[in-house]
């Protein structure tokens, strides 16, 4: 049973639309996946000063519960798998946020001969943070903008 | 009496309600792709490797059976030694450490048992494995492996 299917746009669609993604984005539970200096920072931003949990926001131990992967740190080749499967094994809706400049484009280690060259290379970026590192400030910046784009999708009509 | 019942047997019509409602919702509005790499086990993103049903020695266990024997003596005994003046006064005073020295002893029966057994040795011999080597040894029973 599912609603998933092709539906006309009318007053009671777009209102559960909008209560589902209001719902959606205060809800943003995300993986812990700390890979360098970046997931630091990352800890900071869970941390009581940019306490990212006021945003909904909480960080889960395992992909099956969470919404959100918060790349936090440079990704080698060898962990470029594991972080596939991870993403593969998250329940729908999932979202990425890749955090520093080593997760958008290989950043400092850009020449190096065991790093991915940007995580979009293996599974699909919703916002792209720039930093190295990312203040925690920046980061919740950049959840900020993931929950405004939630808020514009139209999960009935897929 | 009877009426104030009526609000326990609202709150668990409303909690187990509320369960099942609330299960209903979510499958109906949310998204369902499953495929096997996503119902994989999770192994923090490891390809998972064999059986996760496999044999392991658990030494402890025994060790823990035994615990418990003194853990519950302890429970059982402390009370009795917070009101033993009380029963003293009483003239029952006798009578309840003799019960006391009964239960200790019963307990102490079953510490030599498990002691006279090897369940407080921490490696233990195969003594199934013995009495097998023995019955070929003798000779009368003939067992061949396989």
């Amino acid at each position: 049973m599912s609603l998933y299917h092709e539906m006309p746009e009318n007053i009671f669609v777009t209102s559960v639309d909008q209560l589902l993604g209001w719902s959606r984005k205060h809800s943003l539970w995300w993986l812990l996946f700390g890979l360098a200096c970046c997931s630091i920072e990352l800890m900071h931003t869970g941390g009581p000063r940019a306490d990212i949990e006021r945003f909904g926001s909480a960080p889960r131990g395992t992909p099956r519960q969470a919404d959100l992967i918060i790349i936090a740190g440079t990704l080698t080749y060898k962990m470029a798998s594991r972080l596939k499967l991870l993403y593969e094994q998250m329940a729908e809706p999932k979202y990425v946020i890749s955090m520093g400049s080593c997760s958008n484009c290989g950043g400092l280690f850009d020449k190096a001969y065991s790093v991915v060259k940007g995580v979009d290379q293996i599974m699909p970026v919703d916002v792209y943070l720039p930093g190295c590192p990312p203040r925690p400030e920046a980061l919740l910046e950049a959840l900020v903008i993931l929950q405004k784009k939630i808020q514009k999708e139209k999960y009935l009509r897929k | 009496m009877l009426r104030e019942y009526g609000a326990v047997l609202l709150f668990s019509v409303l909690s187990i309600g509320f369960i099942f409602v609330t299960l209903l919702a979510s499958k109906i509005i949310r998204p369902n792709h499953p495929n096997p790499v996503k119902n994989s086990p999770y192994e923090c993103g490891e390809v998972p490797v064999g059986n996760a049903w496999v044999n392991f020695n658990i030494r402890y266990y025994v060790l823990a059976l035994i615990f418990l024997l003194f853990d519950v003596e302890i429970v059982l005994i402390l009370p009795v030694a917070a009101v033993y003046k009380e029963w003293l006064n009483t003239g029952f005073g006798l009578l309840a450490l003799s019960e006391l020295l009964l239960f200790i002893a019963i307990l102490v029966v079953a510490l030599i048992y498990a002691w006279g057994r090897g369940d407080l040795n921490w490696i233990k011999t195969y003594e199934r494995a013995n009495a097998m080597d023995e019955l070929k040894n003798a000779g009368d029973y003939p067992l061949e492996e396989k």
